[in-house]
């Protein structure tokens, strides 16, 4: 199966454009037509040609980036839809696929009648797909490529081998322009002109040589289900089937090595309503008797309606968890993570945070909070002076002067500077657009009052002005 | 009728029965804690020792400063839980009092708690082995609390990066009340307790 506009079919099926249509890759520089329809090559655009060429034939074309890996997702995706033809299905470069359809023709009415079928399939969902059919993975690939399925393979070109275009051009200047040519001629001098590769790829395609097909992998898929044959409503018995499914899971993942960070319980109800149970963990997790606990509190805010008839849960999202050596030190961390799991449920999990040093002598970034979930604890903090304890948004108070004032009101108290020490002069880190910065410099002050508080006052030279910004300890 | 209040027999009877501040000030663990006044949060972060987990309503614009806690508890040892309202701050502040993998919660209450609330935290206190401390507005304390202290910075003449401080305990359960000046002593990161009020010589009185 060769899709020959992979790249630009994904991208017509979801927005057909009538007349030419490339995708671009920048590649060493240039932008280059990747892949392009049917309309665009009528016009004389080739593949490979540079983007500027290619709008200088056809003014009205129509592009847009390519995206391969996109595109490799796609191929991904009808890997897993030509399994309804065979169970074994592997790609073939980056835009093939490779049926191995021994013992399955049969199933699908004969040989022409399967192709016939997966033509009428790709075309109506858009695909342009070429079909060749063969005895060995090497013609079916000619067929496709270089001729159609009902083609004799001798009659085929010698580039329908797989050979490298420096060997074919070779070929061809030898007088063997087709393959039924190569197989007449004698292979030792053959096989001394032009080494090896040709005549495996010559006994790969008349099967003389074996080329299996690695069937693809399916991703390991982390979900359990069970189907109840009477509804059931009762938290506890909800949990008793939760239980039952996690262990399996929790068994698969373990198997693979990895650890669910969030987890989702899908209630079906009798009445085909879905209930959905979120729960996202503070760190990865596979031990069934501590992730079920913690679906306690979603579990008991499910309505059940009439009665729940199936129960599903998924790991939505997994992330690598290897082994670890289990010890009395490793207990507080995993308590912790639990702590924080719990809480995150009720007031989400981006709420929990912890700080992070930043590097900025401006002080509300001299720090960073980041969520606690995500994020390991960091030491590395310093601070060259004194810093309040406690910032807020500046705060205005009337004064004159580079001076601090001997008297101010702040928050409606009366406050009398007993020392000021000062002043220490921020400037705005330019290359960072901030509102709050806009009114330029500024000359820190902490002031005592005698009263007791302990201010952190600053003044903007160049828009004279005092504010309030901390409080020290 | 009119009453007359003794000033004098009142100041030596807290003279007299003066409580030993360390009998009082490592807080009592498996106990809820309230302070207010203006010192109130470095009351806090002196008080916590090991993991705290700070919990702070999101609205409040407020925000600590790692910078400053610095010289008083470690930031590294420190989470922030940023609850939407004091519903679920409360909410929290029990699970965490409750499960005990962090010595320490801070809980910075905005609305006055009832004797329920407090008793809530109380009980989640007991049965984690785990010291709560809330920070609450002057006179919004709940009945509740083993101790409530009133922390107020001190204008210091003598040092100029002073953390000099009055530490008031204003309701104890199982001891008497007491004052005492105490500064941050940053080389030693300890507490040094300066002189009782009673033995200063007043020059807090200069306020203007």
């Amino acid at each position: 199966m060769w899709f020959p506009r992979l790249a630009s079919d994904r991208i017509l099926r979801a927005r057909p454009v009538d007349g030419p249509f490339v995708l671009t890759l920048k590649a060493n520089n240039t932008e280059r037509v990747y892949c392009l329809n049917q309309a665009a090559e009528r016009s004389g655009l080739i593949r490979d040609m540079s983007f500027a060429d290619a709008r200088a034939f056809c003014p009205d074309l129509m592009s847009q980036p390519a995206r391969p890996d996109l595109d490799m997702r796609f191929l991904a995706t009808l890997r897993r839809w030509a399994t309804r033809y065979c169970p074994w299905v592997g790609y073939e470069g980056t835009d093939g696929l490779v049926l191995d359809v021994t013992g399955v023709a049969h199933l699908w009415g004969g040989e022409a009648a399967m192709l016939a079928d997966m033509r009428t399939r790709a075309d109506r969902s858009g695909l342009g797909v070429r079909l060749g059919l063969g005895e060995t993975r090497g013609a079916a690939w000619a067929r496709a490529h270089f001729g159609d399925e009902h083609s004799t393979l001798t009659d085929l070109p010698v580039a329908a081998l797989r050979l490298e275009d420096r060997m074919v051009t070779a070929l061809q200047r030898l007088g063997l322009r087709r393959i039924g040519d190569l197989t007449a001629a004698a292979r030792a001098p053959l096989a001394r002109r032009f080494g090896p590769e040709l005549m495996l790829r010559l006994d790969q395609a008349t099967g003389n040589a074996s080329e299996p097909t690695a069937p693809e992998k399916d991703p390991p898929h982390y979900a359990t289900r069970m189907s109840l044959p009477d509804p059931i409503g009762l938290t506890e018995d909800v949990m008793g089937i939760a239980a039952r499914l996690l262990t399996p899971l929790c068994d698969k993942l373990k198997a693979q090595e990895m650890g669910a960070r969030s987890l989702c319980l899908t209630l079906r109800r009798v009445d085909q309503g879905c209930q959905k149970v979120e729960l996202r963990l503070a760190a990865p997790l596979r031990d069934p008797t501590r992730i079920l606990p913690l679906f306690k509190r979603g579990v008991a805010e499910v309505d059940a309606g009439f009665g729940i008839d199936q129960i599903r849960v998924e790991a939505t999202q997994v992330e690598p968890l290897p082994e670890q050596q289990t010890g009395s030190r490793q207990n507080s961390p995993d308590q912790l993570n639990d702590l924080i799991t719990r809480i995150g449920t009720r007031i989400g999990l981006e709420n929990i945070q912890r700080f992070l040093p930043a590097d900025s002598h401006i002080p509300e970034r001299a720090f960073s909070i980041a969520s606690a979930a995500y994020s390991r604890p960091e030491s590395g903090w310093s601070a060259l002076r004194s810093r309040p304890i406690s910032l807020f948004p500046p705060e205005p108070i009337s004064a004159s002067g580079s001076q601090p004032p001997v008297q101010f009101r702040w928050r409606r108290m009366r406050l009398t500077t007993g020392r000021a020490v000062g002043p220490e002069r921020i400037a705005p880190e330019w290359w960072l657009p901030d509102d709050n910065w806009r009114s330029g410099v500024r000359d820190y002050w902490k002031v005592d009052t005698r009263e007791g508080r302990r201010l952190w006052l600053f003044y903007t030279p160049q828009t004279p002005g005092w504010f309030v910004q901390g409080e020290f300890t | 009728m009119s009453m007359v209040i003794d000033a004098s027999a009142c100041s030596a009877y807290v003279l007299t029965m003066r409580v030993e501040f360390h009998s009082v000030f490592p807080l009592r663990r498996a106990r809820v804690h309230e302070v207010c006044g203006a010192g109130a949060i470095a009351f806090a972060s002196m008080a916590v020792r090991g993991h705290v987990l700070w919990i702070r309503e999101a609205w409040l614009s407020e925000t600590l400063t790692p910078q400053g806690l610095l010289p008083l508890v470690d930031p590294a040892q420190l989470l922030l839980a940023r609850p939407k309202d004091q519903v679920d701050a409360l909410a929290v502040a029990e699970e965490a009092l409750k499960d005990g993998a962090l010595p320490n919660v801070v809980l910075d209450v905005t609305r006055p708690l009832d004797l329920r609330e407090g008793r809530r935290l109380q009980l989640a206190a007991k049965a984690g082995r785990t010291t709560g401390l809330c920070i609450i507005p002057d006179g919004m304390g709940s009945n509740a609390a083993e101790t409530r202290w009133r922390a107020t910075p001190v204008f210091d003449q003598e040092w100029e990066d002073s953390t000099l401080m009055r530490w008031e305990i204003i309701k104890n359960k199982s001891g008497t009340l007491g004052v005492w000046h105490v500064r941050w002593n940053q080389q030693t990161s300890r507490l040094d307790v300066v002189s009782p009020v009673g033995e200063r010589p007043d020059f807090t009185g200069a306020s203007g």
